[in-house]
């Protein structure tokens, strides 16, 4: 590529980040480092039950005895676990009843993202949770939601509300034994959101919740539980940004879906944490387990646009376990500057006739490091398995990476599964065409790079196709028209 | 006088390959561009739409009065430069009528019109589409992604009578058509004809001159314009072939560097 159309390049991959500003508020936090103590502290401010405690502490100590995973194709400091603040909420006298008694500076602040938690400001058809560092501080639409028998609220609150609900589905997707930074989550866990739908109920809004890192030294520990009872539909979706800071901070996040017999579940995500300056200064290390678990005839679809973070570390995965469920991941993943994603699924094919669909799209820009990591497996009960796996790269500039790495794993001779990679490199010829017909670099990139992830857009509710379309524009210093 | 090209040479990786081109285009008009292969056909065409790669190291070219060569890729497009190309790239994912629009909103935009929307959009698309006889589900189609050559061609077409350009430059866009294709894209070319609007047609061959009726013809050899005329040039080339020319210029058959 010659050198004009690389520093048209470079230009536009000098990110401007949009969400790094910070909330001056009044924060109560516990002091930086993690033992039982800070557990029993955590729980306790949370005023949960005794078997929530006892699980924490379970995880606790199972986590002790785990070593952090470095399969990853990620490079990074060791963290030091003993150095972050694992609880930290904005000060307010009394759990806030209702959006009037919410902090207007917090409600500001989702105001400045995009995000009006007011009611009639909001889309009519989503309702929203706004989790600020390691709380909730309001949910919308809950009324509107409740009379459907849905149920939408920040995790704490199902702790205290539906308790028999969180006991018996908490852990039973990613037990807390399931990986170094899931036992972390299952010990620290702050807030997210919990869902329940009852049977054959089609929930009649999007959800969606919002999380914002906003204290210095802080680790965020969500936990989502999403529950589709028997013959329901939902989906929902959630958002992620933070201030801009020099320093890392760790995003360790634990979602569970659970999709009875013949539930439906679409969980979307737009992953906009802060990734770091140009020569890789901070960032948010996202290092998520997210995974579903599919009775007969359910569906559990995951989307995800990552553009964020310093590091990604994510592998949503959908167990299939009732006969002719449903499993499918479309993802677009960007890393640019110093940004390194390790990112991907697993299918883990048990029950009859399951089909599952993978299209990963990954695109490394500046000295981005992007991998794509993708297991499936068919285990010998699952006759008839079907997986499509589509796995394209899209390299812009040449001192970025982009690696593949799928494992198959078959166990049943009746099952069919089939592999697509490509890595493409935009291409000058692209560039001048577009701008030959009046587009700017900028837009000109954004355009070819759209097109690249439209097979994963088209899977994002509306709105936040065009929210994702924008951020990947902006990701890349460029509006998309 | 809309394009005025001054003892243009041009090299490409140090290579000389124009050695002072001097042609002027006049609004109304249209020039063809003929020569063997190598002559330096596609390099004047892609100089003038702005493509990297092209070292201009002499001589000058004024569109409209100002300095073309100055001006960015997207500006002469936003300008009323357009070129066919003679080769337009897919773009996966991006549909015909996404970029159409993108296009035609950068024009305007450029103009100090107000954009487009989608209705008042499509409305112009699905008339122009119409003259170079394609299906609407065309414009719904990844650009150029799978078109036979044919198709290519008839989109670079369509993309021209939608952005109505003020000097439109076709690179070889008779190459790898039909008779049919030939005749479909020479009308629609024909229907942009006006006196407003200058065409230079770079083709190898003299057929399409038959449905795109030049007003002059030129011949480009070794990098120069070694003979004009008016569109008996184009017959009698089509006759006796480019030896009896490239004899004349003393350059000898199949001499000039290659493009």
């Amino acid at each position: 590529m010659s050198s004009r159309s690389q520093q048209n390049i470079d230009a536009l991959l000098k990110r401007r980040y949009e969400a790094g500003f910070v909330t001056e508020v009044e924060e109560e936090t516990v002091p930086p480092g993690l033992n039982e103590d800070i557990i029993r502290l955590i729980s306790a401010k949370k005023e949960e039950p005794e078997f929530l405690l006892e699980w924490r502490l379970k995880a606790y100590r199972h986590w002790l005895t785990m070593r952090e995973p470095r399969w990853a194709h990620v490079r990074y400091e060791p963290i030091d676990y003993q150095a972050i603040r694992y609880y930290a909420a904005p000060k307010q006298k009394e759990r806030p009843k209702s959006l009037e008694e919410v902090d207007p500076k917090l409600l500001e602040t989702y105001e400045k993202l995009g995000i009006p938690l007011r009611e009639q400001e909001r889309l009519a058809g989503v309702a929203v949770d706004a989790v600020f560092d390691s709380v909730s501080v309001a949910t919308t639409f809950k009324e509107k939601l409740a009379e459907h028998g849905v149920i939408f609220c920040s995790f704490s609150e199902a702790v205290r509300e539906h308790p028999d609900l969180v006991e018996k589905y908490l852990g039973s997707v990613v037990p807390y034994t399931d990986n170094f930074f899931a036992a972390l989550n299952s010990a620290v866990f702050s807030d997210g959101s919990f869902v329940y739908v009852p049977p054959g109920v089609r929930c009649p809004m999007e959800l969606s919740t919002y999380f914002r890192i906003n204290a210095a030294n802080t680790g965020q520990f969500e936990r989502t539980l999403i529950v589709a009872d028997e013959g329901s539909y939902v989906s929902y979706l959630e958002g992620c940004t933070a201030p801009m800071r020099d320093e890392n901070q760790l995003h360790a996040a634990v979602v569970e879906l659970v999709a009875l017999k013949g539930a439906e579940i679409k969980y979307s995500t737009v992953q906009n944490w802060y990734p770091g300056d140009e020569e890789g200064r901070g960032g948010i290390y996202n290092f998520v387990t997210k995974r579903g678990l599919c009775a007969e005839d359910a569906k559990i679809s995951w989307t995800q646009v990552e553009t964020g973070s310093a590091i990604t570390w994510k592998y949503p995965s959908v167990i299939l376990e009732g006969d002719n469920s449903v499993g499918e991941f479309y993802s677009v993943a960007l890393t640019n500057n110093r940004q390194q994603a390790d990112t991907g699924t697993k299918m883990v094919h048990i029950g009859k006739n399951t089909r599952s669909t993978i299209i990963s799209k990954g695109i490394s820009a500046g000295r981005g490091q992007n991998a794509y990591r993708g297991l499936v497996r068919v285990a010998k009960s699952a006759e008839g398995a079907r997986n499509y796996t589509q796995c394209d790269s899209l390299l812009i500039g040449d001192r970025c990476g982009a690696h593949t790495f799928p494992y198959i794993e078959v166990r049943n001779r009746t099952a069919q599964v089939e592999h697509e990679a490509t890595t493409s490199k935009i291409s000058e010829d692209q560039l001048f065409y577009l701008m030959q017909r009046g587009l700017s670099a900028e837009d000109a990139v954004s355009m070819i790079v759209n097109g690249f992830c439209k097979e994963v857009f088209k899977e994002l509710p509306m709105e936040f196709a065009v929210e994702a379309q924008k951020l990947l524009g902006v990701s890349l210093e460029g509006a998309v028209g | 006088m809309l394009l005025e090209i001054r003892n243009l040479h041009v090299s490409v990786e140090g290579k000389p390959i124009l050695r002072g081109i001097d042609l002027a285009v006049d609004a109304g008009e249209v020039h063809a561009i003929m020569g063997p292969n190598g002559s330096g056909k596609s390099t004047l065409a892609n100089v003038l739409a702005g493509r990297e790669g092209y070292e201009v190291t002499e001589g000058e070219v004024l569109y409209k009065g100002r300095n073309l060569l100055e001006m960015a890729p997207e500006e002469r497009a936003r300008e009323g430069v357009f070129l066919a190309f003679q080769y337009p790239v897919e773009i996966p994912g991006v549909s015909n009528v996404y970029l159409l629009k993108a296009a035609v909103n950068a024009v305007r935009k450029h103009r100090g019109l107000p954009e487009l929307d989608a209705m008042d959009f499509l409305k112009l698309v699905k008339e122009k589409i119409r003259l170079v006889r394609m299906d609407e589900q065309f414009l719904y189609r990844s650009v150029n992604e799978g078109f036979s050559g044919g198709e290519k061609k008839r989109n670079e077409v369509l993309q021209m009578t939608v952005l109505e350009p003020t000097l439109a430059i076709l690179d070889e866009t008779d190459s790898g058509l039909d008779i049919d294709a030939l005749r479909i894209v020479s009308e629609g070319v024909n229907s942009l004809r006006s006196p407003e609007r200058a065409f230079l047609v770079v083709t190898h061959y003299q057929r399409l001159l038959d449905y795109i009726v030049p007003d002059k013809v030129h011949v480009l050899a070794g990098g120069r314009i070694v003979r004009s005329g008016d569109r008996t040039l184009a017959l009698e080339l089509e006759k006796r072939g480019y030896g009896w020319v490239l004899e004349e210029a003393g350059l000898g058959a199949g001499a000039g560097p290659a493009a």
